[in-house]
């Protein structure tokens, strides 16, 4: 789960990691107001959305009254800000952040995450601020600090040091960059952080070390513990049809082809998107219905994937270890009915009560294309849109 | 032979009276498999169908001589219950759970680094010897004995090529889900090193999905040690960028954990890549009967 900046900067200062002060508004007045309310001659005004690249796509200016801050919070408000991670249709921003402005001497990158080959916590630093990390690893790598935290051991002195000295940085900077990347290792870890991304950290003019940006990402499973942060989630950041599908506890996501894919067991639902894609079409999605789906579910998961009115034809892909073909075949009939199904459906199911399974959809009287095995299903859900 | 289970395994079930729990303990007996306590804190003293229960995986282990233990605790509790199970010195731990919180596995990796305990997952169906030893949710039946090594991130996904192999008439000696989280006790080169070692392994079926580099470091140790042939699958070809496609592990992070990046690797490390999942089988009889690709 994302957060917005301003979000992520609240909690980072909780945590006692110095961080601008600044104030969210969802209208111009209030981008007014905040402005006056930071009492300075200037401030920076930015556009909210869950995407970087907000500098380059206008969605970020240094502002000098609060008329201006009312005028540009004016023009960003309520409509879409592309930038290159947001793809063509961009995002609507409904809230900027209006920050105090800092003198920037230096820009740096800090990051922290969950490294998968250590099994731990990395940090992660560059001189290189302000720029995109992946280019740098690729065409710098040796630009790029990397340190694993001993669980055990937290932030210890000597760790914070080596990056510090690491980015350069000296004098009182090196005691604080201690403090601030032990607070942000105390909040990953108190919130169930996968990813703290400070782009840029900077040196201010006046020697200070400060997160000018931030980016929290957190570990979906660990929200169970963290009932504020789950409260942060912003649903006009995500797909409506996956929000839906959270609501059953069906992993969706929306692609951009047109075969609806239906599949159990997230390995086998990727691997049925590639094999449509293998014999020539796109998938429209991915929806691993899990292992122990009842009907309602999958009647549920069918209304989701043919509410996308790209959706040409559907394909089912179930092996049922645990899950029973029965099963499936009742919620598809069921579904099938209230949908009123006018797309082509074709079927593939092996395993457990197969039989009954293959007999309940024959009996049903809805059109079903009956696959062999996964081969036959891609092959005849293409030949179907053709 | 096979690896890590066979019929002399003693299995204990760690939450054996959760739905989960009762269901494939059941079914894991009926298999064959030897399912010689539960723990349930609370509980001690009590049976499931005649199965003994204890309070502590510490006490299962003493009284039953068990050398292996399921976990199907709900994730809040599962990290714990893997740590117990390894402070009781049990020597095989295979955590079915889904939804452990990644932090909650990095203070259990780091706890596993010291101690001679092996664990399988978490987010897995589990291992099975066919004919001898199922433990974890996979349906039996499917299975049959052989000399075909299976290993796999993915649950259904290995039901799928272990289904194509027996239609094949090729069996498997053992088929191990290492599971689909970013941190797993068991990672694709420790099971590759095992059915290397393992006499009765002919061939090894590979399965991984994009996310991390568990593939490419797969590839490297295929290169350099594996002298079996390897058939490998990779995953989510056709996934997006920075979505976490239902596991927890499989998400492109950082342009990094393409499926492209990885069976690019494998083929240069000699590996043969199934490039459709429907063609696991078939690809894996064509390298055996020497007649190369499908």
């Amino acid at each position: 789960m994302n957060i917005h900046e301003f979000q992520a900067k609240q909690i980072l200062g909780r945590f006692g990691a110095p961080v601008p002060k600044g104030q969210p508004a969802a209208t111009p007045e209030e981008a007014a107001a905040a402005f006056k309310a930071l009492g300075q001659p200037r401030a920076v005004v930015k556009a909210q959305i869950h995407a970087g690249g907000r500098g380059k796509a206008g969605g970020v200016k240094l502002l000098s009254s609060a008329d201006e801050a009312r005028e540009f919070a004016a023009k960003l408000l309520g409509k879409p800000l592309v930038t290159h991670q947001t793809g063509p249709q961009g995002r609507v921003v409904r809230r900027v952040y209006v920050e105090e402005a800092s003198n920037v001497a230096r820009e740096l990158y800090l990051g922290l995450l969950v490294d998968r080959k250590a099994q731990a916590v990395s940090v992660i630093a560059s001189t290189e601020g302000g720029m995109d990390i992946e280019e740098v690893a690729a065409k710098t790598p040796e630009k790029i600090i990397t340190e694993t935290i001993d669980p055990l051991l937290g932030i210890s002195g000597f760790l914070g040091r080596k990056v510090a000295f690491g980015l350069g940085l000296k004098d009182k900077q090196v005691n604080q960059f201690v403090g601030l990347l032990a607070s942000l290792y105390r909040a990953f870890l108190e919130t169930d952080a996968s990813l703290i991304e400070i782009n840029p950290l900077v040196v201010t003019a006046d020697g200070r070390v400060v997160c000018l940006d931030a980016k929290m990402s957190f570990d979906d499973n660990g929200l169970f513990r963290h009932p504020d942060i789950r409260e942060l989630r912003d649903a006009n950041e995500e797909d409506p049809a996956e929000t839906e599908a959270a609501k059953y506890d069906l992993s969706y996501i929306h692609l951009d082809g047109n075969i609806g894919c239906m599949v159990n067991g997230a390995g086998l639902a990727m691997a049925t998107m590639d094999i449509v894609k293998y014999y020539g079409a796109e998938p429209a999605n991915f929806l691993d219905v899990g292992g122990g789906a009842n009907a309602e579910k999958v009647s549920a998961a069918f209304r989701i994937l043919l509410s996308d009115p790209r959706v040409k034809a559907v394909l089912i892909n179930i092996f049922g270890g645990i899950m029973r073909c029965d099963v499936l075949a009742e919620g598809v009939v069921k579904a099938a009915r209230e949908v009123n199904l006018s797309v082509p459906l074709v079927v593939r199911m092996e395993g457990t009560n197969v039989e009954q399974g293959k007999q309940i959809l024959k009996d049903s009287g809805i059109k079903v294309i009956a696959a062999a095995d996964m081969a036959d299903a891609a092959r005849r859900v293409v030949e179907a849109i053709s | 032979m096979s690896i890590l289970v066979n019929k002399n395994t003693r299995v204990i079930t760690q939450g054996i009276t959760g739905a989960t729990g009762q269901f494939h303990t059941r079914t894991c007996r009926e298999y064959g498999t030897q399912m010689v306590a539960g723990v349930v804190p609370g509980k001690g003293g009590t049976d499931f169908e005649g199965i003994p229960i204890f309070d502590t995986v510490e006490k299962a282990r003493r009284e039953t001589g068990a050398n292996a233990t399921v976990i199907y605790v709900p994730p809040p509790f599962a990290a714990d219950a893997i740590l117990e199970a390894a402070a009781a010195g049990v020597e095989l731990i295979i955590c079915i759970t889904e939804g452990i919180p990644v932090l909650d596995m990095v203070k259990v990796a780091h706890y596993l680094r010291g101690s001679k305990s092996r664990l399988i997952g978490p987010n897995c169906p589990g291992i099975i010897t066919p004919g001898e030893c199922k433990i974890g949710i996979m349906p039996g039946y499917i299975h049959k004995p052989g000399d075909i090594g299976v290993v796999s991130r993915s649950g259904t996904l290995t039901y799928e090529a272990v289904h194509q192999l027996t239609k094949l008439g090729l069996g498997q000696s053992s088929c191990i889900g290492i599971g689909g989280d970013p941190i797993v006790g068991t990672s694709h080169v420790d099971a590759l090193r095992l059915f290397n070692e393992d006499p009765k392994t002919r061939a090894i079926i590979m399965i991984g999905e994009i996310g991390g580099t568990a593939e490419e470091e797969a590839a490297e140790f295929i290169k350099s040690n594996v002298k079996k042939p390897v058939v490998a699958f990779i995953a989510g070809q056709t996934a997006p960028k920075g979505r976490r496609m239902g596991h927890a592990g499989a998400i492109i992070s950082g342009g990094r954990g393409t499926a492209a990046d990885k069976i690019a690797t494998l083929k240069a490390c000699g590996v043969t890549v199934a490039m459709s999942p429907a063609e696991l089988g078939s690809t894996m009889k064509n390298l055996l009967d020497g007649k190369g690709r499908a």
